[in-house]
């Protein structure tokens, strides 16, 4: 009773069971993990947030939109968003800047004449570049505090002092706290997209910009009117990644930022208010409302990028 | 940069005149110099904090809390580095984190690969349904379940254990892991998987013995991946493992916390020295499997 049939369904019905039976065995505990881990708890968010629930005895009652309604009232809440704004205007447009001219200057912009050679040394500098990347956010967050710190004995101001400029709060102005973390998460992030970018660049072939250099092409011909065009697939998965990012942000907020979002709110993003309103505060309920809303937020932002990708694909 | 621009002037001059329409237009000298320095600040900016945290480790609290930040430490003690591996825990919470990881990551691969090559290979009812179903995971973000999922793991009675956090990984894994490798599974041919069962190699053996064996680049990719975005975890941990546990914690919330005591307890060279030592062994293994590294955390954005 050997199984001879070929591809997925057997000949034989006994073949047949055999490989349901096998499909089943393999299929049985990844989704049972998953079904109990992810998606249960994914459903039952969404009713969570149409209740008051406040923890562990009491029954959650159902509210209906109330924690919605209060939510629009909250100004907590709408700093939070305004700062996952900025954080998607600003983040991806630096890193995927700065990643894209040090990729340039790695893989074509150190040749003469259309032969595309990276400088000397790029790939040191790639490995480098990359290096933070592997180290946790977590442990990022605490390095960048010895760097920020606000008195005489941070680094930066150290290197300022050098230069006779007076100490600067990094993390304790108000106005300066959210661009100093994103700055570092620029620091983390660029060299992903430098790596990204170099395979991009290095899939365009060799003609094209011997081509391109006979015709009289400089540098910034080469960039933008050849590289840039050729890799713009990969410059939007950049940016669909970048703005994914922009939405959480929770480890480096909580571990880096004054009293956990401080200074007065000033760099706090909803991952951080999700955690904190469930499990400082235990209102479970309004952070399960939270996290609705962030789902909204991030499918939106996810439609809309999608849509753009779309026509950029027709206009090429 | 100077010295090859004037080199490739002479040598243009040399040589007898080109065709029209061939006139290289150089940039050399001014651009290169430029972006060269540019380079070297970047690395600059991205090797001195972690250089500085290296030395800071050898300082003494005085010398830290001092006005000469960027001053080299005055003598070279391992104290801090005793202090942190003993007294602050880190020793305890690398192995515990390498224990967390090493199982989550293994079960993952296990699982994730399982489940991969069934929806990749085989044709049955529900097929589509149950694919979908794993990859819509990709587009939730982790913080909408993180109040439910509390829930669960204390009706489960895994909170604050370590198979808790296991699973937990493993099942938040699973959507990328799928999805990476039904899709690399779909690549490989069918005709060798054919001629085993041909042979009455079973549907399992013939995964165990010939697929995962073809698959192996595809393995390694997001292996890498795994082991590293779980090593890195930071938010799963503080959630699952409470403070009643410390002895149960993990390397990310151990090292957050220590951060939050240094001011307390006054022992800054202790801190550095914990962050180097969360530093260290992620620099050792990047430096041997850079390559591997690289192309294993970017798999998922080129396809």
């Amino acid at each position: 009773m050997r199984w001879r049939g070929g591809g997925g369904a057997g000949g034989f019905s006994g073949a047949k069971a055999r490989t349901y039976g096998f499909v089943f065995s393999f299929l049985l505990v990844p989704l049972v993990l998953y079904v109990v881990f992810v998606i249960g708890p994914y459903a039952q968010a969404f009713y969570i947030s149409l209740t008051n629930w406040k923890g562990i005895s009491a029954t959650p009652t159902f509210v209906g939109m109330e924690n919605f309604t209060r939510l629009l009232g909250d100004e907590v809440f709408w700093a939070a968003v305004r700062h996952h704004g900025l954080l998607l205007l600003a983040l991806p447009l630096v890193t995927i800047a700065v990643a894209l001219f040090f990729a340039f200057l790695l893989n074509i912009g150190g040749g003469r004449r259309g032969r595309t050679a990276g400088v000397p040394g790029s790939k040191f500098y790639r490995v480098v570049y990359f290096f933070p990347q592997v180290l946790a956010v977590a442990v990022v967050g605490v390095l960048f505090q010895a760097v920020y710190r606000p008195d005489g004995t941070g680094v930066l101001n150290g290197l300022l002092a050098l230069a006779g400029i007076d100490p600067v709060g990094w993390l304790i102005e108000p106005d300066l706290a959210l661009w100093s973390i994103m700055a570092v998460l620029v620091w983390q992030l660029v060299g992903f997209y430098v790596v990204l970018f170099s395979a991009g660049m290095s899939a365009i072939p060799q003609d094209v910009f011997e081509a391109a250099a006979l015709d009289g092409a400089g540098r910034f011909r080469l960039f933008f009117g050849i590289t840039l065009p050729l890799i713009w697939d990969t410059i939007q998965v950049g940016w669909v990644y970048l703005g994914i990012a922009a939405f959480d942000c929770f480890a480096l907020v909580q571990v880096l930022s004054v009293d956990r979002g401080g200074p007065d709110n000033a760099t706090t993003v909803l991952p951080l208010e999700i955690w904190r309103t469930a499990f400082t505060f235990s209102k479970f309920g309004y952070a399960s409302a939270m996290g609705v809303a962030l789902f909204f937020l991030t499918i939106t932002f996810a439609a809309l990028s999608l849509r753009v990708t779309r026509r950029e694909r027709i206009e090429l | 940069m100077a010295d090859t621009a004037t080199t490739t002037e002479t040598v243009r001059v040399a040589r007898p005149p080109r065709p029209a329409g061939r006139r290289p237009r150089d940039t050399p000298g001014v651009f290169g110099a430029l972006s060269h320095v540019a380079l070297v600040v970047w690395a600059i900016l991205v090797i001195g904090p972690i250089l500085w945290t290296f030395l800071a480790s050898f300082k003494t609290n005085a010398e830290i809390v001092g006005d000469a930040p960027l001053a080299l430490p005055q003598a070279y003690d391992w104290g801090a580095w005793g202090r942190a591996w003993d007294k602050a825990h880190i020793g305890r919470y690398m192995l515990n984190t390498a224990l967390v990881v090493g199982a989550s990551t293994f079960l993952t691969m296990l699982f994730g690969s399982m489940a991969a090559y069934v929806l990749a290979r085989y044709r049955f009812f529900g097929n589509r349904a149950v694919y979908y179903l794993f990859v819509s995971g990709l587009a939730f973000p982790v913080f909408l379940a993180l109040v439910p999922l509390f829930f669960v793991v204390r009706n489960l009675g895994l909170i604050d254990t370590h198979l808790g956090v296991i699973l937990v990984y493993v099942a938040y894994s699973l959507p990328f892991t799928v999805f990476f490798l039904s899709a690399f599974f779909r690549t490989l041919p069918t005709s060798v998987a054919e001629a085993a069962m041909m042979d009455g190699a079973s549907h399992t053996r013939t995964f165990f013995q010939i697929m995962m064996p073809m698959a192996r680049p595809g393995l390694v990719s997001i292996t890498i991946f795994n082991i590293i975005g779980q090593w890195n975890q930071y938010l799963l941990p503080i959630v699952l493992l409470s403070g009643a546990v410390e002895d149960k914690w993990l390397l990310t919330q151990g090292i957050a916390n220590i951060n939050t005591n240094a001011g307390y307890e006054a022992d800054w060279p202790g801190l550095f020295a914990a962050l180097s030592m969360a530093i260290l062994p992620m620099l050792v293994v990047y430096i041997i499997f850079q390559r591997q590294i690289q192309s294993g955390l970017t798999a998922g954005a080129v396809k």
